[in-house]
């Protein structure tokens, strides 16, 4: 069963989002979709101060199964990328809460983080997934 | 060993040599290399082994079944290759005067007719040099369609989320952007989620009828109407045209432009660098931009038809009239199979497919729309193998190979998950296709008496399981010569 902590929120798409004391958030993805996905080998970032909607597709991993696009889980401006997954991309494998971030955001509206799933919701979704 | 590693300074043989010699002083001196190329000095016996070894440590058709989905690995006849390495073929040179041509020029044009009637478009063309160069001139052809109407503004190329990724690939290299579809839990396109984001945006879709599920989409018709509403053109890849050929033609199903992979379904060589042929062909709306040359029939008379009289085609795609040797198999392939021929592919690709499903779910494994009839290929998911035993989709397939099986496609279509899909095409037979079963039945049942045996597959091969992380991250492309091997 993956680690699913309580104070993130999480998409359809296996993202997590964390909302920080500053009003930004933070992406990246979860324990169970790096695990789907298998040992990371390249990371494509979002540029700095693009502008996204929800759900469109700014970032691309990729493991040794696979490419797949990430999405950005709520309409905002990106403020920071984590340049040393670029060096490092096995990071999403080890520590995919922590120093797996992939970009951080200032969100249209906070309130739109709030909409997404919750843990126990996201866990409800990946367990049906598992079985 | 590398043939680089038997090398000794000073040994040479005659047979990769020049049958003449070469004079370097007409070569000017700045072309000239400085330093040796450091090529590997081996007598003709070392060389002859060295390949022969490398040869059979190779999975091939000619050695091994082949399942791998979505590549149709069927056996191509000696005779294609044969015929079409007759002396006054290979000596035909391209710039030769359509007179005296008029032999090969009747070839391309017959295979141009047959490849029209079989997918029932308006006009074929030769061209392209491969399929990735096919769905180029294919998507090229419908921007210049939407660009000769004065249609500015469709800037999107719609990709269901189970396309081969050269699809999208494709749209982004013309210029567009990507939507994706996504795949309803039939394995039908989600009609709902199509009609929702059509509109005058739209430049075409991409779609694989058969798609990659393995599955004929039933709302085909529907899909065309939708789209052609909104004023988009539909784009067939043919991928999957094993599965129909002599059956349904992609014309038919509303489709205004088609890419056809030799190599798949008629008979040309699979992978190894190719060489690839990916013609087109087009509805009406789309003749007049084909690529050129393709040849007409006038009377009794071959020729070329250029720029000239098709001002409005999108132009060259190679020097000359696209990989001539593989049109050539292609045709000779066409021409044994015959109209009859042709729907006995369709027949016992889709037979063959169907029984090993079949065998496989009585064998108790999963697959991924049991409702549906298998096309030309299938899914099996190994989700619960994994789960209980941590053997995964490709340690099964890694496994096989120890069995003497090549792996089935792995983690494609990615929207199923620890899949293989399988696809055993028609030219295999029951005991084949059955001892296949028996091993992946073998292999399931290791995984659950003794799974590191799968995890650490292949066994009996001359390479282990590689290292895909770190080729992956770290690949290394080149050998160097140390300095106690440069002697």
């Amino acid at each position: 069963m993956s680690n699913t902590p309580n104070e993130l929120f999480y998409t359809q798409s296996h993202e997590w989002v964390r909302i920080e004391d500053d009003g930004s958030v933070t992406v990246g993805i979860s324990e169970h979709a790096q695990a789907l996905l298998g040992d990371m080998v390249f990371i494509e970032l979002p540029e700095i101060d693009s502008e996204l909607d929800v759900g469109q597709d700014c970032a691309v991993i990729e493991s040794v199964k696979a490419a797949s696009d990430i999405y950005s889980p709520v309409a905002g401006t990106v403020i920071a990328i984590n340049e040393a997954l670029e060096d490092a991309p096995e990071t999403i494998n080890s520590d995919a809460y922590g120093e797996g971030w992939i970009f951080k955001l200032q969100p249209a509206s906070l309130s739109d983080v709030r909409e997404l799933m919750s843990a126990e919701e996201y866990s409800a979704l990946i367990t049906e997934d598992e079985d | 060993m590398l043939i680089f590693e038997q090398s000794k300074a000073n040994r040479f043989n005659r047979a990769q040599q020049p049958g003449e010699a070469v004079d370097l002083n007409k070569i000017p001196t700045e072309f000239r290399r400085q330093q040796s190329a450091e090529m590997p000095a081996v007598s003709e016996l070392q060389a002859v082994r060295h390949y022969t070894r490398l040869s059979q440590k190779n999975f091939s058709i000619d050695t091994h079944f082949y399942p791998l989905g979505s590549c149709t690995m069927k056996y191509n006849p000696r005779a294609c290759n044969s015929l079409a390495m007759q002396a006054n073929f290979l000596g035909h040179h391209p710039l030769t005067p359509a007179s005296h041509g008029q032999g090969f020029l009747q070839c391309v044009y017959e295979l141009q007719e047959i490849l029209k009637e079989a997918t029932g478009m308006k006009g074929v063309s030769m061209q392209p040099m491969a399929g990735a160069q096919g769905e180029f001139a294919g998507l090229a052809m419908i921007r210049a369609y939407h660009d000769t109407r004065g249609d500015e503004g469709r800037t999107e190329i719609l990709c269901p989320d189970a396309a081969h990724g050269t699809n999208p690939a494709t749209a982004i290299m013309c210029g567009y952007t990507v939507c994706e579809i996504p795949t309803g839990d039939d394995g039908d396109v989600d009609l709902e989620a199509l009609k929702a984001v059509v509109g005058p945006q739209t430049a075409g879709i991409m779609l694989t009828n058969p798609s990659t599920l393995g599955v004929f989409d039933r709302n085909i018709k529907e899909i065309a109407n939708v789209v052609h509403a909104a004023g988009g053109l539909l784009y067939y890849d043919g991928a999957n045209l094993n599965a129909i050929l002599g059956k349904v033609k992609p014309g038919d199903m509303g489709f205004d432009v088609i890419h056809i992979n030799l190599h798949k379904t008629f008979s040309t060589p699979h992978g190894g660098g190719g060489p690839g042929s990916g013609p087109v062909g087009v509805g009406e709306r789309l003749l007049p931009f084909m690529p050129v040359p393709v040849v007409a029939k006038t009377d009794s008379n071959y020729r070329w038809l250029t720029e000239k009289d098709a001002p409005q085609s999108i132009g060259r795609l190679s020097a000359n009239m696209g990989n001539s040797g593989i049109v050539l198999r292609a045709y000779i392939y066409a021409r044994m199979l015959g109209r009859e021929g042709m729907e006995r592919v369709a027949d016992y690709a889709t037979l063959n497919a169907n029984y090993l499903m079949v065998k496989l779910i009585e064998a108790g494994f999963e697959v991924a729309l049991p409702e549906r009839r298998a096309t030309h290929e299938f899914i099996v998911t190994l989700k619960k193998l994994t789960k209980e035993t941590g053997v995964s989709a490709m340690d099964v397939a890694k496994r096989l190979l120890d069995y003497g099986y090549h792996a089935p496609t792995t983690y494609f279509p990615l929207i199923v998950p620890e899949c293989l899909l399988i696809e055993p095409t028609e030219t295999e037979s029951k005991e084949e296709i059955d001892g296949f079963v028996a091993a992946l039945l073998a292999v399931k049942q290791e995984a659950y008496e003794d799974p590191d045996k799968v995890k650490s597959a292949p066994h009996t091969l001359p390479v282990k399981r590689l290292d895909d992380v770190r080729a992956a991250r770290k690949p290394d492309l080149r050998w160097q010569a140390t300095e106690k091997q440069k002697g």
